[in-house]
């Protein structure tokens, strides 16, 4: 299978043999270079078995580092802007990474194995970066990221089948815990984490291992209705969790040519994930003096009147002034709220009202614009009790 | 919604003096609402919302009216009467917040229909996965199903924005009665010549007629037939039968049109949600606490007396019941003008359906069908011909229900897994025809049971291994469901929906805008515009109504 680039642009899962049948209809997209399923026949359907059975989605091209060495934490801890020295050996913690000037680069997870091993997963490619960063650690970074493979069992009725599985020991974790088991004589992680914010649990496992479990999996899932979800589905899901996503809802800050596309994680909403008490880490100084000033914009969640997603729609403080644009919108079916993320300059980052949508409706090929009102909302856009219910509901 | 909100702001002043009003009375409301069927519930919640101090009644232990799910038999919960979603409107549910209430609605995919000579048509929500279906049994109608579901929609399209509107009274020369027949006018012209000729003709033709234009296979016909009969006394060859298809193609789920759903728990689910809307906006709702009389002094409806004797009184009275239940068993005649009380009495509303609710051990074998076809769990139908359809009608019309009756079936524990044990099944058998009153003589137990073997047995010539997966079944005839659910003759819709009771017409003349005859009484279920299906809409339409008469009131309570 080592075909040249230039007959194989696209890299193929370990579980391609397995999603590319059920892909029925054939609607795939890139995702770092590898060949991932966009729907594999209907959104929607996906979308509600996210939200009321259960659902397997292929994550294997996430990039994975392995972190290691005496130095392992402090260089972690130097890394991102979170505290790490409080992340015990088997938990999982979400964070983000940002370059000198205190903009973020890309966000994503870091697993602690044990005192002295990580693994940080990420949709973009950092092995540079995080190189880069080690130097003066006595710490090894390696890309595992083609050695292990990763599947995310999420929705209400997950738990029901790591039941099946037998792996009832999962029972006890609580969200951003992980957990070992043995799987096929290799060794398995599994971790409640999850992009849907709903009750899921992710399998990271060796790459020739994966096809068995996925197969596994679908047959314990038989009975709770499990479908495997493309990654259209599982945005949808994201939005009504109220995350962001690099690319979509900000610029990181290694891509964007303009340098003021770049965006801190004040910027981005994420004042909790950064700890000014825990030592140097990268992006400190800059972002001490963006705390002095305060930031400049802020990503927020709208909820929008009527029905139309307010897609790329700009935003208006009054009828005329330009003061921001959405990122992400979506009609929410769970929520049955039109909901959105966006970003707005300050100080209508905290508006209570006047805010007001500019939003491009198709009416058959002819284009109007429909201004909609619109408030400032919490996110998660939908938090339900099963998400971070420990043990798992039943649902 | 936001228009709503500040029109509340504005009207704090008035609510607060009618407060002080009904304050010198004990068990006083604002409002009574009689009935917790979902649009009781929809109404109260959104008059609730705007400060009134509001009870619903309701006869039963248990709410939701139609809107029901229940636990009969241990581990499995039916949706006893109504059970799939899709005309419930989102505006709705969203102002009522219904998700937080834990309301969530599942589309499901597709239906098919088996035939006689062992095959099936399915139809799917893939667009391309249909038309290679319907190619199966005809190329041509194939392409023409492109064709009517254009049309389809183009009705859809036109009428979807009267739903949550109180229809225009074409004899008022009130500005807004004129400005509605305007809108009404202008939509209609928006259609376009040719279309416009064939609205009046689709709101008055038979479905026979109307799928003949487009269709040649049997079997495709008599799949798309199903909806045009559902819940109505006509045949599929009867005049206006037409128009019941378009109701069942007008709703969506999220924007889908024509999509259909399930509510996750059942369709109590609606209910309990709404019911919860309704105590968190300091709503109350009393069951087992019948209405046996609305109480009305010098022309005004002032409270009502429950059958205990109780009395309760209220500002506003509103009636969830059907029409024929609200004037003709719940109040004196003699508060009513005859001539009033006559259009009462010709108000259709036949019974034409029934129910059985079927506990399983196991998933029934389809032979006709592979075992792994997605449109499995959608509904299922065994009526091959549109001529069959017609001929169950014709038991009907000679009272006896169908020999071989139409099934709407559905399967829902393949969705929702909170309705039966695991890897066990919920069948929910919807039936057409069924008549309220039978030649030969009323409605029995033996009679009623006869009934549900016919439709077990009709269901068993396409599922071998059907029978001995019966656990439990409910059956349900219009004589339950009037006298367990309250619905007059068992008629679904709180009365038929054919184009001489629709719109401004419905459910009188000049009473369309959900006031009764009675100052202070109001109507507010589905004998009112737009009509039945678990939609929400008149409720909403009718709290409109009484806020406007309370001065407030917005433009629109959506």
């Amino acid at each position: 299978m080592t075909q040249p680039p230039y007959k194989a642009p696209l890299l193929e899962s370990p579980l391609h043999s397995r999603t590319a049948p059920l892909c029925l209809g054939n609607e795939w997209t890139r995702w770092g270079g590898y060949a991932s399923v966009d729907t594999y026949l209907n959104t929607e359907h996906e979308y509600f078995a996210i939200r009321n059975a259960a659902t397997l989605f292929d994550l294997s091209p996430m990039r994975k580092y392995r972190v290691s060495g005496p130095d392992a934490a402090r260089y972690v801890s130097r890394l991102v802007t979170r505290d790490v020295d409080g992340l015990r050996p088997g938990r999982v913690a979400y964070a983000v990474w940002c370059d000198d000037l205190g903009k973020v680069l890309d966000d994503g997870t870091i697993f602690r194995f044990g005192p002295d091993e990580f693994r940080i997963c990420s949709q973009e490619r950092h092995l540079c970066w995080f190189l880069d960063c080690a130097i003066g650690y006595d710490v090894n970074i390696e890309d595992v990221s083609e050695r292990i493979a990763a599947i995310s069992l999420q929705g209400p009725r997950s738990f029901k089948v790591v039941q099946a599985l037998g792996l009832n020991d999962c029972r006890t974790l609580k969200p951003f815990d992980m957990t070992h088991f043995d799987f096929d004589g290799g060794p398995m992680t599994i971790s409640r984490t999850g992009f849907t914010g709903d009750l899921g649990y992710e399998f990271w496992l060796a790459s020739e291992k994966a096809v068995s479990l996925w197969d596994r999996l679908m047959e314990a899932g038989q009975a709770y209705g499990i479908r495997p979800i493309g990654s259209r589905a599982l945005d949808l899901a994201r939005i009504e969790a109220g995350f962001i996503v690099p690319l979509v809802d900000f610029m990181p800050a290694g891509e964007a040519l303009r340098p003021s596309r770049g965006r801190s994680p004040f910027e981005l909403g994420l004042d909790w994930l950064v700890d000014f008490g825990k030592g140097h880490f990268v992006g400190r100084r800059a972002l001490l003096a963006e705390k002095e000033r305060g930031r400049g914009r802020r990503v927020v969640g709208l909820d929008i009147a009527g029905n139309k997603p307010a897609r790329d729609a700009l935003i208006y403080a009054g009828r005329s002034k330009q003061v921001g644009a959405v990122t992400s919108a979506m009609w929410s079916p769970t929520c049955k709220r039109n909901i959105a993320i966006a970003t707005l300059d300050r100080p209508y980052d905290t508006m209570t009202e006047g805010l007001w949508v500019e939003i491009y409706v198709d009416k058959e090929r002819k284009w109007e614009k429909a201004m909609a009102p619109c408030r400032i909302a919490a996110r998660p856009f939908f938090k339900p009790p099963r998400r971070s219910a420990t043990p798992p509901l039943d649902y | 919604m936001y228009l709503l909100i500040l029109a509340l702001f504005e009207c704090m002043g008035a609510k607060a003096s009618l407060r002080e009003g009904v304050r010198t009375f004990m068990k006083s409301y604002d409002a009574i609402v009689i009935g917790a069927g979902h649009n009781g519930l929809t109404a109260a919640a959104y008059l609730a919302g705007a400060g009134l101090k509001v009870v619903v009644l309701e006869r039963n232990p248990h709410i939701g009216g139609a809107s029901i799910s229940r636990e009969i038999y241990p581990g499995f919960t039916y949706s006893n009467c109504s059970y799939v979603s899709s005309l419930m409107r989102p505006e709705i549910m969203r102002d009522l917040e219904l998700p937080k209430y834990g309301l969530q609605i599942i589309p499901y995919e597709g239906g098919l229909t088996m035939t006689r000579d062992g095959g099936y048509l399915a139809s799917y929500t893939d667009h391309d996965m249909s038309r290679r279906e319907i190619a199966r049994h005809s190329a041509r109608d194939a392409e023409a199903y492109d064709r009517y579901a254009n049309e389809v929609l183009r009705q859809c399209r036109f009428i979807k924005p009267m739903l949550m509107q109180t229809p225009p009274d074409p004899t008022s020369f009130k500005p807004r009665d004129i400005k509605g027949l305007w809108d009404l006018g202008r939509a209609f012209h928006d259609l376009g010549e040719e279309a416009m000729y064939d609205t009046i003709r689709f709101w008055t033709m038979s479905c026979t007629d109307f799928l003949e234009q487009y269709f040649e296979s049997e079997v495709v016909k008599a799949h798309l037939a199903g909806t045009s009969i559902i819940g109505t006394a006509l045949g599929p060859s009867s005049p206006g039968s037409a128009y019941v298809l378009l109701h069942h193609y007008m709703g969506e789920v999220d924007g889908n049109i024509g999509s259909w759903g399930f509510a996750r728990g059942g369709m109590g689910a609606i209910a309990r949600a709404m019911a919860a809307a309704l105590e968190a906006r300091g709503g109350q709702v009393r069951t087992e606490a019948e209405v046996a009389q609305v109480i009305v002094r010098n022309g005004k409806a002032t409270g009502v007396a429950l059958a205990s004797g109780e009395e309760v009184h209220a500002r506003i009275v509103v009636s969830n019941m059907d029409v024929k239940r609200t004037f003709l068993k719940a109040m004196d005649s003699k508060d009513l003008s005859e001539d009033f009380l006559r259009q009462v009495r010709n108000f259709k509303i036949r019974g034409s359906s029934g129910k059985l609710n079927i506990a399983l051990d196991g998933m029934p074998d389809f032979p006709a069908v592979p075992k792994d076809c997605p449109a499995l769990q959608g509904d299922l139908h065994i009526t091959d011909s549109i001529e069959s359809l017609e001929r169950a009608y014709d038991d009907w019309k000679n009272g006896m229900w169908s020999r071989r009756p139409y099934v709407d079936m559905m399967i829902p524990t393949l969705l929702d897994p909170t309705m039966a044990p695991d890897g066990k099944h919920y069948m929910s058998v919807f039936v057409q025809y069924v008549p309220p009153k039978l030649a030969d003589g009323e409605w029995s137990t033996e009679k009623r049971d006869a009934f549900g073997a016919t439709v077990i047995n009709a269901i068993a010539e396409y599922s071998p291994n059907f029978k001995d997966l019966i656990l439990h079944a409910e059956v349900r005839t219009p004589h339950e469901l009037e006298n367990e659910v309250g619905l007059t003759e068992g008629n679904i819709f709180h009365g038929e929906l054919t184009f001489d009771q629709l719109m401004f017409n419905r459910p009188i003349p000049g009473y369309a805008q959900y006031r009764a005859p009675v100052r202070n009484m109001y109507m507010c279920g589905s004998s009112t515009h737009p009509g039945g299906g678990v939609m929400g809409a008149p409720g909403a339409n009718a709290a409109r109504e009484i806020l406007r008469d309370l001065k407030m009131g917005g433009t629109g309570a959506a």
